[in-house]
Protein backbone atom coordinates (compact mmCIF):
# COMPACT_ATOMS: atom_id res chain seq x y z
CA UNK A 1 0.00 0.00 0.00
CA UNK A 2 2.59 2.58 0.72
CA UNK A 3 4.71 0.88 -1.97
CA UNK A 4 7.11 3.37 -3.68
CA UNK A 5 6.91 3.88 -7.29
CA UNK A 6 10.49 2.95 -8.90
CA UNK A 7 12.43 6.47 -10.96
CA UNK A 8 11.97 9.84 -9.53
CA UNK A 9 13.11 10.54 -5.76
CA UNK A 10 10.29 10.86 -2.93
CA UNK A 11 11.98 14.95 -2.06
CA UNK A 12 14.48 16.35 -3.99
CA UNK A 13 17.84 16.45 -2.11
CA UNK A 14 18.29 19.99 -2.78
CA UNK A 15 14.56 20.86 -0.96
CA UNK A 16 14.75 17.56 2.06
CA UNK A 17 17.10 19.38 4.31
CA UNK A 18 15.02 23.17 4.28
CA UNK A 19 18.40 24.29 3.11
CA UNK A 20 20.83 22.93 6.06
CA UNK A 21 24.02 21.38 4.53
CA UNK A 22 25.72 20.44 7.48
CA UNK A 23 24.20 17.89 10.68
CA UNK A 24 23.87 20.07 13.67
CA UNK A 25 25.77 16.62 14.90
CA UNK A 26 28.63 14.80 13.60
CA UNK A 27 28.71 11.34 15.11
CA UNK A 28 26.35 9.70 12.22
CA UNK A 29 28.08 6.90 10.23
CA UNK A 30 27.06 5.23 7.32
CA UNK A 31 26.03 2.31 9.53
CA UNK A 32 24.97 3.97 12.61
CA UNK A 33 21.69 2.85 13.46
CA UNK A 34 18.70 4.71 13.74
CA UNK A 35 15.52 3.59 15.33
CA UNK A 36 12.46 5.41 15.49
CA UNK A 37 10.83 6.65 18.78
CA UNK A 38 7.64 4.99 18.64
CA UNK A 39 5.88 8.54 20.23
CA UNK A 40 3.30 10.18 18.66
CA UNK A 41 4.66 11.97 15.15
CA UNK A 42 4.35 16.01 16.20
CA UNK A 43 1.51 17.72 13.43
CA UNK A 44 3.57 20.43 10.55
CA UNK A 45 7.16 17.83 10.16
CA UNK A 46 8.27 18.37 7.25
CA UNK A 47 8.02 16.06 4.64
CA UNK A 48 11.65 14.66 4.07
CA UNK A 49 11.36 13.89 8.09
CA UNK A 50 8.55 12.03 8.04
CA UNK A 51 9.64 10.17 5.19
CA UNK A 52 12.23 8.92 7.19
CA UNK A 53 10.33 8.17 10.40
CA UNK A 54 8.04 6.43 7.90
CA UNK A 55 10.76 3.85 6.66
CA UNK A 56 11.82 3.56 10.36
CA UNK A 57 8.40 1.92 11.25
CA UNK A 58 8.55 -1.47 12.13
CA UNK A 59 12.55 -1.84 12.42
CA UNK A 60 15.82 -0.34 12.62
CA UNK A 61 17.98 0.42 9.84
CA UNK A 62 21.35 2.15 9.01
CA UNK A 63 22.34 5.66 7.87
CA UNK A 64 22.91 4.29 4.65
CA UNK A 65 20.02 2.18 4.09
CA UNK A 66 17.93 4.86 5.59
CA UNK A 67 19.35 7.08 2.46
CA UNK A 68 19.16 4.49 -0.53
CA UNK A 69 14.98 3.48 0.41
CA UNK A 70 14.50 7.71 0.37
CA UNK A 71 16.86 7.83 -2.44
CA UNK A 72 18.29 10.93 -0.75
CA UNK A 73 22.15 10.96 -0.79
CA UNK A 74 23.86 10.21 2.92
CA UNK A 75 24.77 13.56 3.50
CA UNK A 76 21.07 14.82 3.27
CA UNK A 77 19.94 11.79 5.98
CA UNK A 78 22.47 12.79 8.16
CA UNK A 79 21.26 16.32 8.26
CA UNK A 80 17.25 15.04 8.48
CA UNK A 81 18.75 12.26 11.56
CA UNK A 82 20.04 14.86 13.08
CA UNK A 83 17.36 16.97 13.44
CA UNK A 84 15.09 13.81 14.44
CA UNK A 85 17.20 13.44 16.96
CA UNK A 86 17.46 16.87 18.24
CA UNK A 87 13.95 16.41 18.85
CA UNK A 88 13.75 12.83 20.31
CA UNK A 89 12.37 11.33 17.51
CA UNK A 90 14.81 9.13 16.74
CA UNK A 91 17.79 7.64 18.38
CA UNK A 92 20.75 6.19 16.95
CA UNK A 93 23.62 4.21 17.70
CA UNK A 94 26.80 3.47 16.53
CA UNK A 95 27.82 0.94 14.14
CA UNK A 96 29.45 -1.11 16.74
CA UNK A 97 28.32 -0.69 20.56
CA UNK A 98 30.98 1.21 22.51
CA UNK A 99 30.63 -1.22 25.03
CA UNK A 100 32.17 -3.74 23.00
CA UNK A 101 35.26 -2.32 21.86
CA UNK A 102 37.73 -3.45 21.44
CA UNK A 103 36.26 -6.53 19.98
CA UNK A 104 38.89 -8.85 19.64
CA UNK A 105 37.00 -11.90 18.34
CA UNK A 106 35.52 -9.87 15.78
CA UNK A 107 37.32 -10.87 12.92
CA UNK A 108 36.74 -14.48 13.71
CA UNK A 109 33.45 -14.59 14.08
CA UNK A 110 33.25 -12.47 10.58
CA UNK A 111 35.63 -15.36 8.95
CA UNK A 112 33.44 -18.10 10.90
CA UNK A 113 30.09 -16.34 9.34
CA UNK A 114 31.34 -16.13 6.16
CA UNK A 115 32.52 -20.07 6.20
CA UNK A 116 29.06 -21.07 7.49
CA UNK A 117 27.35 -19.29 4.73
CA UNK A 118 29.57 -21.40 1.82
CA UNK A 119 26.68 -24.12 -0.07
CA UNK B 1 13.83 -22.44 -11.79
CA UNK B 2 10.98 -20.39 -12.46
CA UNK B 3 8.82 -20.93 -9.33
CA UNK B 4 11.26 -20.23 -6.54
CA UNK B 5 9.89 -21.34 -3.07
CA UNK B 6 8.12 -18.58 -2.11
CA UNK B 7 10.03 -18.10 1.88
CA UNK B 8 12.99 -17.61 0.15
CA UNK B 9 13.67 -14.76 -1.20
CA UNK B 10 11.78 -11.80 0.45
CA UNK B 11 13.75 -8.98 -0.99
CA UNK B 12 12.29 -10.15 -4.04
CA UNK B 13 8.83 -7.74 -3.51
CA UNK B 14 10.63 -5.11 -5.31
CA UNK B 15 11.66 -1.45 -4.30
CA UNK B 16 8.20 -1.72 -2.38
CA UNK B 17 9.76 -4.31 0.38
CA UNK B 18 11.09 -1.51 2.41
CA UNK B 19 9.56 -2.99 4.97
CA UNK B 20 11.29 -6.54 4.34
CA UNK B 21 14.65 -4.14 4.97
CA UNK B 22 15.18 -3.47 8.26
CA UNK B 23 17.87 -5.01 10.64
CA UNK B 24 17.37 -8.16 12.27
CA UNK B 25 16.84 -7.61 16.18
CA UNK B 26 19.48 -9.49 16.60
CA UNK B 27 22.02 -7.23 15.19
CA UNK B 28 25.09 -5.50 17.07
CA UNK B 29 27.79 -5.37 15.82
CA UNK B 30 28.04 -3.87 12.05
CA UNK B 31 31.10 -4.11 10.64
CA UNK B 32 32.30 -2.49 6.85
CA UNK B 33 34.08 -4.17 4.39
CA UNK B 34 34.96 -2.63 0.82
CA UNK B 35 34.52 -3.98 -2.53
CA UNK B 36 37.01 -1.84 -4.70
CA UNK B 37 37.84 -1.30 -7.77
CA UNK B 38 37.42 0.44 -11.45
CA UNK B 39 33.83 0.71 -13.33
CA UNK B 40 33.02 -2.41 -14.78
CA UNK B 41 35.68 -4.73 -12.64
CA UNK B 42 32.79 -7.19 -11.43
CA UNK B 43 32.08 -5.31 -7.47
CA UNK B 44 28.31 -5.37 -7.67
CA UNK B 45 28.05 -8.53 -9.10
CA UNK B 46 30.29 -10.32 -5.98
CA UNK B 47 28.51 -7.98 -4.22
CA UNK B 48 25.10 -9.44 -5.22
CA UNK B 49 26.28 -12.92 -5.21
CA UNK B 50 26.86 -12.84 -1.71
CA UNK B 51 24.12 -10.26 0.00
CA UNK B 52 20.94 -11.32 1.64
CA UNK B 53 19.03 -7.89 0.41
CA UNK B 54 19.26 -7.46 -3.30
CA UNK B 55 21.91 -4.60 -3.37
CA UNK B 56 20.99 -0.90 -2.62
CA UNK B 57 22.69 1.85 -3.97
CA UNK B 58 23.10 5.68 -2.69
CA UNK B 59 23.70 8.60 -5.05
CA UNK B 60 26.25 10.54 -3.84
CA UNK B 61 27.49 13.92 -4.52
CA UNK B 62 30.72 14.60 -5.21
CA UNK B 63 32.61 17.86 -4.15
CA UNK B 64 32.86 20.78 -6.22
CA UNK B 65 36.66 19.91 -6.44
CA UNK B 66 36.15 16.45 -7.59
CA UNK B 67 33.90 17.97 -10.41
CA UNK B 68 36.64 19.95 -12.05
CA UNK B 69 38.74 17.32 -12.56
CA UNK B 70 35.90 15.51 -13.73
CA UNK B 71 34.94 15.36 -17.56
CA UNK B 72 32.60 18.50 -17.37
CA UNK B 73 33.96 20.39 -20.56
CA UNK B 74 31.81 22.80 -21.44
CA UNK B 75 29.35 22.75 -18.72
CA UNK B 76 30.38 25.47 -16.92
CA UNK B 77 27.40 25.90 -14.18
CA UNK B 78 28.13 22.21 -12.97
CA UNK B 79 29.38 22.57 -9.73
CA UNK B 80 28.77 18.85 -8.52
CA UNK B 81 28.25 14.96 -10.50
CA UNK B 82 27.04 12.01 -8.85
CA UNK B 83 28.18 8.68 -8.58
CA UNK B 84 25.87 5.45 -7.60
CA UNK B 85 27.25 3.69 -4.39
CA UNK B 86 26.07 0.27 -4.50
CA UNK B 87 26.09 -1.64 -1.15
CA UNK B 88 24.76 -5.31 -0.12
CA UNK B 89 24.25 -6.98 3.81
CA UNK B 90 24.78 -10.14 5.05
CA UNK B 91 23.64 -11.50 8.48
CA UNK B 92 26.57 -13.68 9.70
CA UNK B 93 25.02 -14.56 12.92
CA UNK B 94 26.26 -13.85 16.38
CA UNK B 95 24.64 -10.18 16.13
CA UNK B 96 27.29 -9.72 13.50
CA UNK B 97 26.27 -8.07 10.35
CA UNK B 98 28.80 -7.50 7.53
CA UNK B 99 28.26 -4.72 4.98
CA UNK B 100 30.21 -4.81 1.83
CA UNK B 101 30.69 -1.42 -0.27
CA UNK B 102 31.24 -1.37 -4.09
CA UNK B 103 34.06 1.41 -3.74
CA UNK B 104 34.62 3.06 -7.48
CA UNK B 105 38.65 3.97 -7.21
CA UNK B 106 39.03 6.39 -9.81
CA UNK B 107 41.44 9.30 -8.10
CA UNK B 108 38.16 11.74 -8.80
CA UNK B 109 36.51 10.29 -6.32
CA UNK B 110 38.95 10.77 -3.89
CA UNK B 111 36.86 12.60 -1.08
CA UNK B 112 33.86 10.48 -1.05
CA UNK B 113 36.71 7.32 -0.55
CA UNK B 114 37.49 8.87 2.49
CA UNK B 115 33.83 9.00 3.50
CA UNK B 116 33.13 5.31 3.00
CA UNK B 117 36.06 4.17 4.44
CA UNK B 118 35.70 5.17 7.22
CA UNK B 119 35.29 2.25 10.23
CA UNK B 120 35.77 -0.08 7.60
CA UNK B 121 37.76 -3.39 8.32
CA UNK B 122 39.40 -3.61 5.32
CA UNK B 123 38.66 -3.90 1.15
CA UNK B 124 38.90 -6.58 -1.62
CA UNK B 125 40.74 -4.85 -4.49
CA UNK B 126 38.90 -6.41 -7.40
CA UNK B 127 41.20 -6.80 -10.73
CA UNK B 128 40.08 -7.03 -13.88
CA UNK B 129 43.52 -8.52 -15.49
CA UNK B 130 42.52 -7.81 -19.11
CA UNK B 131 42.74 -4.10 -18.20
CA UNK B 132 45.29 -4.11 -14.69
CA UNK B 133 46.24 -0.17 -15.23
CA UNK B 134 42.86 0.66 -14.60
CA UNK B 135 43.33 -1.00 -10.62
CA UNK B 136 45.99 1.66 -9.81
CA UNK B 137 44.10 4.45 -9.16
CA UNK B 138 42.09 2.10 -6.45
CA UNK B 139 45.57 0.65 -5.19
CA UNK B 140 47.18 3.96 -4.41
CA UNK B 141 44.04 5.22 -2.77
CA UNK B 142 43.34 2.13 -0.68
CA UNK B 143 47.35 2.52 0.33
CA UNK B 144 46.80 6.56 0.78
CA UNK B 145 43.70 5.36 3.20
CA UNK B 146 45.85 2.83 5.25
CA UNK B 147 43.08 0.05 4.51
CA UNK B 148 44.52 -3.53 4.88
CA UNK B 149 43.65 -5.34 1.77
CA UNK B 150 43.84 -7.75 -0.31
CA UNK B 151 43.86 -9.05 -4.62
CA UNK B 152 40.72 -10.64 -6.14
CA UNK B 153 41.21 -11.32 -9.75
CA UNK B 154 38.10 -11.53 -11.04
CA UNK B 155 38.47 -13.93 -14.29
CA UNK B 156 36.76 -13.81 -17.18
CA UNK B 157 36.82 -16.22 -20.39
CA UNK B 158 39.73 -14.62 -22.15
CA UNK B 159 41.64 -13.46 -19.10
CA UNK B 160 45.28 -13.84 -20.12
CA UNK B 161 47.66 -16.13 -18.04
CA UNK B 162 49.52 -14.33 -15.99
CA UNK B 163 51.88 -15.96 -13.89
CA UNK B 164 51.52 -15.00 -10.03
CA UNK B 165 54.69 -13.58 -10.48
CA UNK B 166 53.70 -11.13 -12.94
CA UNK B 167 50.57 -9.70 -11.52
CA UNK B 168 52.21 -9.58 -8.69
CA UNK B 169 55.00 -7.26 -10.00
CA UNK B 170 52.82 -5.21 -12.03
CA UNK B 171 50.40 -4.63 -9.38
CA UNK B 172 53.42 -3.36 -7.28
CA UNK B 173 52.23 -5.86 -4.50
CA UNK B 174 53.85 -6.64 -1.03
CA UNK B 175 54.66 -9.90 -0.29
CA UNK B 176 52.10 -9.99 2.27
CA UNK B 177 49.39 -9.54 0.75
CA UNK B 178 46.60 -12.13 -0.23
CA UNK B 179 46.41 -12.21 -4.07
CA UNK B 180 43.44 -14.89 -4.88
CA UNK B 181 41.16 -15.71 -8.35
CA UNK B 182 37.64 -15.61 -8.58
CA UNK B 183 34.62 -15.98 -9.91
CA UNK B 184 32.40 -12.84 -8.89
CA UNK B 185 28.79 -14.19 -10.28
CA UNK B 186 29.89 -17.36 -8.22
CA UNK B 187 28.80 -17.44 -4.06
CA UNK B 188 31.28 -19.58 -2.87
CA UNK B 189 34.01 -18.20 -4.92
CA UNK B 190 33.65 -14.53 -3.88
CA UNK B 191 33.00 -15.62 -0.45
CA UNK B 192 36.16 -17.33 -0.50
CA UNK B 193 37.44 -14.25 -1.78
CA UNK B 194 36.17 -12.49 1.28
CA UNK B 195 37.70 -15.16 3.88
CA UNK B 196 40.94 -14.30 1.84
CA UNK B 197 41.01 -11.23 2.94
CA UNK B 198 39.43 -11.38 6.84
CA UNK B 199 42.31 -14.22 7.36
CA UNK B 200 45.02 -11.49 6.69
CA UNK B 201 43.31 -9.60 8.61
CA UNK B 202 43.33 -12.01 11.76
CA UNK B 203 47.11 -12.41 10.90
CA UNK B 204 47.78 -9.06 10.85
CA UNK B 205 46.40 -8.75 14.04
CA UNK B 206 47.91 -10.86 15.98
CA UNK B 207 50.43 -9.46 18.49
CA UNK B 208 53.85 -9.35 18.02
CA UNK B 209 55.76 -11.91 19.94
CA UNK B 210 59.20 -11.68 19.81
Amino acid sequence: MTGRRGGRPLVPAYLSTGGVARPSRNSLERLSVLTGGGGPEPAGLPAAQHALLDVLDGGSLTVVETAALLELPVSAVRVLAAELIDQGLVSARPPIPVAALPAPDLLKRVADGLRALKQ
Amino acid sequence: MASAPSSSSPGSTGAAGARGIHLPDTARELVKILVAGPFGVGKTTLIDSVSEIRPLHTEEHLSEASARVDDLAGVRDKTTTTVAIDFGRISLGGGVVLYLFGTPGQERFRSLWADIAYGALGALVLVDTRRIDDSFDVLGLVEETGLPYAVALNTFPDSRPYTEEQLRRSLDLEAGTPMVTCDARDTNSSIDALLALVQHLIARNRPETR
